[in-house]
């Protein structure tokens, strides 16, 4: 049957037709395209990658973040009870120095009211000797007419001098 | 073209010629018929080229050999071995074949469809001169085209050629765009599309030698080794060279089952399609009881069968492709020796001489 037998006028104008046509495509038009589509995949790869890789840093940063606010929290408490033994110190010392002081004032006051004390006592025994000597002057001008007994007297006062010292 | 060909056909014979119509569109011819509008004819004549031993070359329009004495000699065979073809009428009346160049409806429906393909093909490569691959992808008919392009290229050309896919992959797009838009230009029934080019054996005999061409050039010493001295025992190569034979016939087998599957099957579809609209004119003839039910019937197989088509249409341009893919990949085949030997050595062999067993295996491949 004709219709399965090529017409060689047929294949030559569909030799010089689809040869065009062939060679603009393949070198001008398919090319083009396909040289895109894989720039275009490989860019999207790139793409994932990288949101991959900043995902993986922004985990990375918390996990760095979490990490500085824990020993942050460490630091802080650690602060506070330094403070508060420095607190505790430095009222114990205070007290310390607030009772070491009072000891002191309560001591001066006594040794001050140990010296007024002698101090008075002194002039008391003075005013007493002086009281005892014009008592004694008085009671010797009356006594000492007679000379023996005078001498007695004086006797008598030598040794109570004697033993008194 | 269909219904302005039966059309015409009461008005010369009251019965319809079911084969005459088919076999008027499935076959090539001198003129491409439009439209015939009551009894005017409206065809656009084709240039007539010829060259003859006898006579020399001649050029005329299509619309001289109309009448039945024909034109300069030449006239339009009616019956004989060149049926439909011109022939030249020789003084004693036998009919010679001339070389016959004439811009027929087939040649110049492939010229139309090789322009239309350039125009969509390049303004969808224009698109993607003027982006960059960062901006986004494209929609509507460039994102369609992309879409395709990267279907064809991952789904067919990368896993049926290899490694060396990039080389093959715009020939191989251009074979199967050529042949899907031939295809659905052929479904299309109205100037300019409507042709019948992948319905037509040259056609798909000079498709099936651009892969021929591609397959046996760019094949590798591997391939032609293992077509004129294969891996077999040596009583099936020599002295009678029995598998070479069949490996040689093989590549001719190739491109002939190419050229045969995209004809036959564009060329069957067509015909179902044309057979139920005949049925339209056979049934009308017998009054309007049978006439309008087997219309309605008729009508409703044809949308069915042009979908059909269609789908058809896409199938074939994409089994061309992959055929084609598939024969470039097997005229690529890597060096498969060693691989295949290395194993069985290794097994014989201990460890300690692995490496000198490799070396051997290399140097005897």
């Amino acid at each position: 049957m004709d219709l399965l037998i090529p017409e060689v006028g047929t294949i030559i104008w569909m030799l010089i037709a689809a040869g065009i046509v062939f060679f603009i495509l393949v070198k001008w038009g398919f090319p083009i395209i396909t040289d895109m589509v894989d720039k275009r995949n490989e860019y999207i790869d790139k793409s994932l990658d990288a949101a991959k890789k900043a995902n993986e840093r922004l985990a990375g940063i918390q996990t760095e973040c979490d990490a500085l606010l824990k020993e942050t929290r460490a630091e802080q408490a650690r602060i506070l009870k330094e403070a508060a033994d420095r607190r505790d110190e430095i009222i114990a010392d205070a007290e310390n120095r607030a009772k070491e002081s009072g000891d002191k004032i309560i001591s001066d006051a006594r040794e001050q009211i140990r010296l007024e004390k002698e101090e008075a006592l002194r002039s008391l025994r003075r005013q007493v000797a002086e009281l005892s000597v014009q008592v004694a002057e008085k009671v010797v001008r009356k006594q000492l007419d007679s000379s023996d007994e005078q001498l007695s007297m004086i006797d008598r006062m030598i040794d109570d001098v004697k033993t008194g010292k | 073209m269909v219904v302005p060909a039966v059309a015409q056909e009461p008005a010369q014979d009251e019965t319809v010629d079911v084969k005459e119509i088919i076999f008027g569109h499935l076959k090539d011819s001198y003129h491409w018929h439009i439209i015939t509008i009551g009894e005017k004819e409206i065809s656009l004549h084709l240039p007539v080229m010829l060259y003859s031993k006898v006579s020399g070359w001649h050029f005329f329009m299509s619309d001289k050999l109309e009448g039945t004495d024909g034109y300069d000699g030449f006239r339009i065979a009616a019956d004989g071995a060149y049926a439909g073809k011109l022939v030249e009428i020789q003084p004693d009346g036998t009919e010679l074949k001339p070389l016959d160049l004439s811009l027929t409806k087939v040649a110049l429906g492939v010229i139309i469809n090789s322009l239309l393909l350039c125009v969509i093909v390049m303004c969808t490569a224009r698109w993607y001169r003027r982006h960059k691959a960062t901006d986004p992808a494209p929609g509507g008919f460039v994102g369609l085209m992309e879409y395709v392009v990267a279907m064809i290229v991952d789904d067919v050309v990368k896993p049926s050629v290899g490694k060396d896919y990039k080389r093959y992959a715009p020939l191989l797009l251009t074979i199967f765009f050529f042949i899907l838009l031939s295809n659905i230009m052929g479904l299309i029934p109205i100037f300019p599309a409507g042709a019948n080019v992948t319905g037509n054996i040259a056609i798909t005999l000079t498709l099936a030698l651009v892969t021929f061409f591609t397959v046996n050039v760019f094949g590798n010493r591997e391939y032609w080794k293992e077509i004129l001295w294969p891996d077999v025992p040596v009583f099936l190569k020599a002295p009678v060279p029995l598998l070479p034979f069949i490996e040689i016939v093989g590549i001719f087998t190739k491109p002939f089952a190419l050229t045969v599957r995209l004809f036959a099957n564009i060329t069957a579809g067509h015909a179902i399609i044309l057979s139920l609209t005949c049925v339209i004119f056979i049934t009308a003839k017998m009054g309007p009881v049978i006439g309008a039910p087997m219309t309605v019937l008729s009508v409703f197989f044809m949308i069915f069968m042009n979908f059909l088509e269609l789908l058809v249409a896409y199938i074939q341009a994409y089994v061309f492709t992959m055929l084609s893919a598939v024969f470039i990949g097997l005229a690529h085949p890597e060096e498969h020796h060693a691989s295949e030997k290395e194993p069985t050595a290794n097994s014989q062999q201990p460890t300690a001489d692995h490496n000198v067993v490799i070396k051997e295996n290399t140097l005897t491949t």
